[in-house]
């Protein structure tokens, strides 16, 4: 095999080599960068030298711990309650700030639970990223088996032969080649928290029953809203990968299963999905490398917010980078984004892989 | 075929000519795509560079929204322009990372101006302005005569409470979707422009401007925790729209009617006027430490990798000369920076519709914190405003916003601050 590659094959190497330099140029270089800058302090723009830090960066956005606040009690050693008949804690910012815990400077509160009457916190030194990380996995693990179902479901949908086929395979993947800004800038309407087109539709169906939501300003909703737009924006792709694998299906197998008496759902069972195993384990990677680079839709929708709901590693990378300035911090997110990445993938090839 | 030779020469001279007598001179501008703006400063250049046969200025224009991030990758890449035109808070941070240079130019020059228009740093004059921004709370005179409210002054602003009197009263009127437009959706320079006067009325700041080295107990303090319950009021308690409203609100919602009052800057006075007869320009309101607006906006400085700065200078001068501070307010309505230009024009002259913003931008403005790390407190300022119109704790996230700060203070050694 790597004889075959390396030699007497000028011409294949010839027709390579743009394309592995821009590569590496654009991709591969940057990403050494990358990983030199995350051990460093660089600012974007700043006249004080650049000093080495080692992994100062990466605990600085990775650092949890995990504290117990006694509840407060009076003198008399009774539990005080507020108006409300909740158990008072000493703030955490007590602690982080306290010199008596030094390990904990810095940090703070992501979330708690209640364990009896203390209250368990978590800290965190980065919660920002924290929450930039969950969303990100929590949008991942939505998004990469739905929008590759849905995408399926086209694909069957659109691989017959109608009159007029191809005008439904336009529309399906007409937002495709729309650019992603001038998608979320139209959702941002259809999402409006007064009179968006959702709203009006959802109340039009209810007979006016139905109360607006804030799909976008509300914490609760506005992931969602972005996974939901996400999905519907980039399943045309998908869709179009599935049908050339469906295509490539021999319809010998099919009039064989026919012949045989297969149901529908058998000719599906036995044929058309081991036909599309290889597609699938291409689809299931690209959309997840896909959906861990989630940014332009946040930046241009919800920058973030609500209170961090829709934050992802990507804006969050962008947004130390270049709003702080903090350059070193925004190559730390993104060498922790491939690492995360690329781990996935080896995870994903290793599930998928062919077995003797 | 000879006259041919001839005519060929002669525009090969010609080229020749106005190419070896003007010296280039780059410049950036914010202002593309606003079509007002593009107007007058090309005229500006076009005056410039046919008044004399030393300089030529050649004039490129960026959208607002990536101008800076243009100016700082242009710096990294070593390619910045001669003319800058930055933001007035921006530019220490520019001037600390030494991509701009003082200006060569006398500052009796501009004894004049303004004081929100002067870009001073470390006791230098880096930039000047030919204008300044206010920011006015727009009204109608029938919808305050309906309420039976008091019309505000200079002298006797509206207190607090006389303030939410009148959102309370708007909001009882039930004509208005909301009794206030803030201009939420826009989280970006708006912010801290627009809402940290606010807190600086209520007695905190963004950062203590005594040695600029921290943040705590200025903007975590007492008095920043009462304006952020009082922030989050005006959210939680539906007198204002948060931070997922409409962008087009901003420019039109008022007009509309869906408003009773707006925050708004002056640059929407000119196009409000047109639309709405009765609009008032009411100045803000007094927390408890006086009424005060931001001050400082876009202004012109000259980048250190320039090679002639003395063109650079002269276009600046040029360009500071009433006429123009006077053609620029007239077109957008923003401040003139000078007495001299308020006069020649129709909005600031005495007795103008907008004229009070002149006395207001002389007296009481407060430029935002003249230091490098503004960049970075700025940013962290609007998501604590915004986590805070969205609910969040009020005195954890300024507590939060006041340790980044400080770590982001200390991470630069002081930003050049002494203690």
């Amino acid at each position: 095999m790597a004889s075959k590659l390396t030699t007497s094959n000028s011409a294949g190497w010839g027709f390579a080599i743009p394309g592995f330099g821009l590569i590496a140029l654009f991709i591969i270089l940057p990403f050494f960068f990358a990983f030199g800058l995350s051990l460093t302090n660089q600012r974007l723009i700043s006249p004080n030298p650049t000093q080495y830090v080692g992994l100062r960066n990466y605990r600085e956005l990775l650092d949890v711990a995990v504290i117990t606040l006694k509840p407060l009690r009076d003198d008399a050693g009774a539990l005080i309650r507020d108006e409300d008949g909740n158990l008072e804690y000493p703030r955490v910012r007590d602690i982080t700030r306290s010199d008596e815990y030094p390990q904990y400077s810095g940090m703070r509160e992501w979330f708690r639970w209640q364990s009896g009457d203390n209250a368990k916190v978590v800290i965190a030194s980065d919660v920002v990223f924290m929450k930039a990380l969950t969303n990100t996995l929590t949008f991942v693990i939505v998004v990469a088996p739905v929008q590759a179902g849905l995408a399926l479901l086209l694909a069957l949908l659109i691989n017959q032969r109608l009159r007029a086929i191809n005008v439904f395979r336009t529309i399906y993947f007409m937002p495709v080649v729309v650019s992603i800004v001038v998608v979320s800038l139209l959702w941002r309407f259809i999402y409006a928290g007064n009179d968006g087109l959702l709203n009006n539709l959802l109340s039009t169906f209810t007979f006016g029953a139905w109360q607006p939501v804030d799909w976008l300003g509300n914490p609760g909703t506005a992931l969602g809203a972005i996974m939901a737009m996400s999905i519907w924006q980039a399943v045309g792709f998908h869709m179009v990968i599935w049908l050339s694998g469906l295509q490539t299906i021999s319809p010998t197998l099919y009039e064989a299963a026919r012949i045989e008496g297969a149901s529908g759902w058998q000719t599906f069972r036995y044929v058309t999905w081991p036909g599309l195993r290889n597609t699938a384990v291409l689809i299931l990677i690209v959309i997840t490398m896909q959906a861990f680079a989630l940014f332009a839709q946040i930046n241009v929708m919800t920058s973030g917010g609500p209170l961090d709901s829709t934050q992802t590693l990507v804006f969050q990378a962008v947004e130390r980078g270049y709003g702080k300035q903090d350059i070193s911090g925004g190559a730390t997110i993104s060498v922790i984004l491939f690492v995360l990445v690329l781990s996935i993938s080896l995870i994903q090839r290793w599930l998928t892989r062919e077995r003797a | 075929m000879k006259r041919l030779a001839f005519l060929a020469g002669t525009i090969l001279v010609g080229l020749a000519h106005s190419a070896s007598a003007q010296t280039e001179v780059t410049m950036w501008y914010h202002g593309a795509g606003n079509d007002v703006e593009s107007r007058i400063i090309n005229q500006i250049v076009d005056d410039f560079n046919g008044s004399q046969s030393d300089w030529k200025v050649v004039l490129e224009s960026f959208p607002q929204l990536s101008y800076n991030d243009s100016v700082v990758a242009a710096a990294l890449a070593g390619n910045l322009p001669c003319v800058l035109d930055v933001d007035g808070p921006n530019m220490p941070n520019w001037a600390w990372s030494g991509y701009m240079q003082p200006l060569p130019i006398d500052q009796a020059v501009f004894a004049d101006f303004l004081p929100g228009t002067k870009g001073i740093w470390d006791g230098k004059l880096y930039s000047i302005g030919l204008w300044d921004a206010a920011v006015a709370l727009y009204a109608r005179k029938s919808t305050l005569d309906e309420l039976g409210l008091r019309t505000p002054t200079l002298d006797k602003p509206w207190t607090g409470e006389e303030f939410m009197a009148a959102l309370d009263a708007a909001k009882a009127s039930g004509k208005f979707e909301y009794p206030l437009d803030l201009g939420m959706n826009d989280q970006g320079e708006w912010y801290p422009y627009a809402f940290s006067p606010f807190l600086q009325s209520f007695g905190g700041d963004i950062v203590d401007r005594s040695t600029y080295l921290t943040a705590d107990g200025t903007l975590n303090g007492d008095a920043a925790i009462k304006f952020g319950e009082w922030w989050q009021k005006l959210f939680a308690d539906g007198y204002a729209p948060g931070t997922s409203e409409d962008p087009a609100d901003q420019q039109t919602g008022f007009i509309d009617g869906k408003f009773a009052f707006q925050w708004n800057g002056n640059w929407r006075a000119v196009a409000t006027m047109d639309k709405v007869d009765d609009v008032m320009f009411l100045p803000a309101p007094d927390f408890g430490h006086g009424n005060k607006i931001g001050a400082g906006s876009w202004q012109f400085g000259i980048s250190t990798s320039c090679p002639n700065p003395e063109g650079a200078a002269a276009f600046i001068k040029f360009a500071t000369q009433d006429k123009y501070l006077a053609a620029f307010s007239d077109g957008i309505g923003l401040i003139p920076s000078t007495a001299a230009a308020a006069a020649m024009t129709k909005n600031y002259k005495a007795g103008g519709p907008l004229a009070i913003f002149y006395d207001l931008s002389k007296d009481q403005a407060v430029l935002r914190p003249v230091t490098p790390g503004y960049v970075v407190e700025a940013k962290i300022f609007i998501k604590a405003l915004a986590d805070i119109a969205n609910g969040a704790d009020v005195a954890d996230t300024l507590d939060a916003a006041a340790d980044e700060i400080d770590s982001d203070i200390q991470q630069n050694q002081g930003y050049g601050h002494k203690g």
